[in-house]
């Protein structure tokens, strides 16, 4: 059944027996997913070459329906594994998916020193907010004062910037997105993936069977509505008040700053270099 | 001649074993083996990360392998600690990696530049679950060398994490070892599918194999690998039958090859008064012992553990029942943890005796000899 309705998109970039996926009705997750690979598509990648990886949560359910080098790993470590990959076989297109928990809490560590390193990884975070697959408990990316079922009186930590982290971490090339704006997430995901060092997206999914029903944020449908109307460019926030973008979603390319990459540095001035007899 | 401390020539071991992808995270006493690799990888055209933290350098070692490398990280007791989940996850992906635990003295941050064998147990047991355990000790440097290379091929043949369970004693031990130009010992690598990619099933054992081929990720066998129960296919299944097909797999792949896991050496068994087990650098305090033990008039057989896990339960039970041997005293640097494996495979035939030692000191031959002494005067 699956196949007969399938897309051409999705007859070439997933694995058609493996779905429908386990995501809720309204989850954002799978638009995020039909977006990435519609991107992969579009940048040409020979499939044979491309590797998924991601960690544990709803997230990271995502490689197993993509028909390409697909690796389930452990909670957090996604990124990790990822840099294991991409530093044994370089000329493989290495993209990990992951979630708000499992990124930037767990993982926290592997996302800024793959940042630091500028490895050639692409990273999407498919940031909803909660943590979706142990039912509704609050994340770095939780909005303070937002209820989950670990915060039953309210949210009192501050939210990571997942940008802002890369940016700092030395990403070089970040940028934010969202479930609603799907071309724009396409456009976005391409630069990503043709950017040679660490890129980030963040992407803006929406969770209507936890975040949205413990936060009264509405159905899967406003929650759409909300990342349409809240969302302005990373230019508009700009001329904007703190107080202005305090509830804003801001996307767009937060950073293009193209950097020597990891693998190509550890190539020319390691390797070549002592099998020349001219290292340090 | 080379001199060469235990930590480096575990390293030399794995690169003649074909070691290309080291990451790793520094820990005394282990660091040596990542400076070591991060100094002779490239001479080999190989890579070495240093990872952020010690899972970081789990998770990349496996990352690296699934690319299709022969790959090693090492550590030490807290680090391996942390590698623990995934040790298990290499586990149940079967995936071919091999650790190396300089194990010092525990529990927490410890002693850490005093030697120990306290991980023995976690070496076994260390992540949730059922999952197999193969880990070796080498007693000297030049044996780190070569259980290094087993240690390799025992991966690449059974796809699981094999761990080198060196201790500090031999880690940082300085001796003269002879690197072989040639190497006169068998390297093993995984086999590859040799099918069509459209026909591949990731995890389907092929007839008369003991595990399936492994495709390195960019061979064109386009695969999944997770850490859930999964099926022949590779992906994701909550049917307990798979379930239980897939564990009982994991573990007979080993239980049934135990006689070409398990290793040790045996010296003068025949007739002995007492028999010491033991293995790692306690081995070479209970090889001092031998002389003392003469003199003393107790005659002395040493049962030398190479392979540690799996434990050679029957080959013990055999050697004592053959030999009349009414006492064994297993001498190992922890509160006794290979002596319960001991006294489990006796079941009783013989008396189970234990010396160890928990202050961060080795054990000297004076005191393997005064144990000797008490079994031998109340047995």
């Amino acid at each position: 059944m699956a196949d007969i309705m399938a897309s051409n998109l999705i007859r070439q970039t997933f694995r058609t027996d493996k779905l429908p996926h386990i995501w809720c009705q309204g989850c954002g997750h799978g638009v995020l997913m039909r977006a990435a690979a519609q991107a992969i598509l579009n940048v040409g990648f020979d499939p044979d070459k491309v590797c998924i990886v991601s960690g544990i949560g709803c997230s990271s359910r995502a490689p197993g329906y993509m028909n390409y080098n697909t690796l389930h790993t452990t909670h957090g470590r996604a990124i990790a594994f990822a840099t294991g990959v991409k530093l044994a076989k370089p000329e493989l297109h290495v993209i990990v998916m992951t979630g708000d928990g499992d990124a930037a809490a767990i993982g926290g560590n592997h996302f800024i020193h793959a940042a630091r390193r500028n490895i050639g990884i692409t990273t999407i975070v498919f940031n909803n907010s909660i943590y979706g697959m142990t039912g509704g408990q609050y994340s770095p990316t939780t909005p303070m004062y937002d209820t989950a079922t670990t915060a039953p009186y309210g949210n009192i930590e501050q939210t990571f910037d997942l940008c802002k982290l890369a940016d700092a971490s030395g990403a070089s090339y970040v940028a934010r997105t969202t479930a609603y704006h799907v071309p724009q997430a396409i456009k976005i995901f391409e630069k990503a993936l043709l950017n040679k060092g660490f890129s980030v997206v963040d992407a803006i999914s929406g969770c209507p069977t936890y975040y949205g029903r413990k936060n009264k944020k509405g159905n899967a449908v406003q929650m759409m509505k909300w990342m349409k109307d809240n969302s302005i460019d990373f230019k508009t926030a700009e001329k904007m008040t703190a107080d202005e973008i305090k509830d804003k979603i801001i996307t767009g390319e937060y950073k293009n700053a193209p950097a020597p990459e990891y693998c190509e540095i550890y190539q020319k001035e390691v390797i070549d270099k002592v099998l020349k007899g001219d290292a340090i | 001649m080379r001199l060469l401390m235990g930590n480096e020539a575990c390293v030399e071991g794995a690169i003649a074993a074909g070691m290309r992808f080291f990451a790793g995270y520094p820990i005394t006493p282990s660091t040596e083996v990542a400076e070591w690799a991060a100094l002779r990888l490239p001479e080999v055209g190989g890579k070495f990360i240093q990872m952020e933290d010690e899972i970081a350098g789990m998770a990349a070692t496996i990352g690296g392998a699934i690319a299709g490398k022969k790959a090693m990280t090492a550590t030490s007791g807290p680090g391996f600690s942390l590698k623990v989940e995934n040790i298990g996850y290499a586990a149940m992906a079967e995936i071919p990696c091999v650790i190396i635990n300089v194990m010092r003295s525990g529990p927490s941050t410890g002693l850490p530049t005093s030697p120990s064998q306290g991980d023995v147990m976690q070496a076994r047991w260390g992540s949730h679950g059922d999952y197999p355990a193969i880990a070796l000790a080498p007693s000297s440097v030049s044996e780190a060398y070569y259980v290094t290379i087993k240690a390799f091929n025992y991966a690449e043949k059974y796809r699981t994490p094999v761990i080198v369970l060196m201790d500090e004693i031999i880690g940082h031990l300085r001796e003269g070892i002879e690197l072989p130009e040639k190497l006169d010992m068998e390297i093993i690598d995984r086999k590859r599918p040799t099918c069509a990619p459209e026909d591949f099933k990731a995890y389907k054992v092929p007839e008369g194999e003991i595990v399936p081929p492994m495709p390195g990720f960019g061979e064109g066998y386009r695969y999944h690998i997770t850490g859930l129960i999964h099926d022949e296919t590779g992906f994701p299944t909550n049917s307990m039958e798979a379930a239980g097909k897939l564990c009982s797999h994991l573990m007979s792949k080993v239980e049934d090859n135990v006689k070409d896991l398990i290793e040790f050496e045996l010296i003068d068994v025949t007739d002995c008064d007492v028999l010491v087990l033991t293995y790692g650098g306690t081995a070479r305090t209970v090889s001092a012992t031998k002389k003392l033990a003469e003199a003393a008039g107790i005659k002395m057989g040493i049962f030398r553990l190479i392979t540690v896990w799996p434990f050679p339960e029957d080959e013990l039970r055999e050697i004592v029942a053959k030999h009349n041997i009414k006492h064994v005293l297993v001498a190992e640097l922890n509160h006794g943890q290979i002596v319960r494996e001991v006294d489990r495979a006796l079941k009783g035939a013989a008396g189970v005796h234990h010396i160890g030692k928990i202050n961060g000191d080795i054990l000297y031959p004076k005191e393997v000899l005064q144990k000797l002494q008490e079994v031998k005067a109340n047995g």
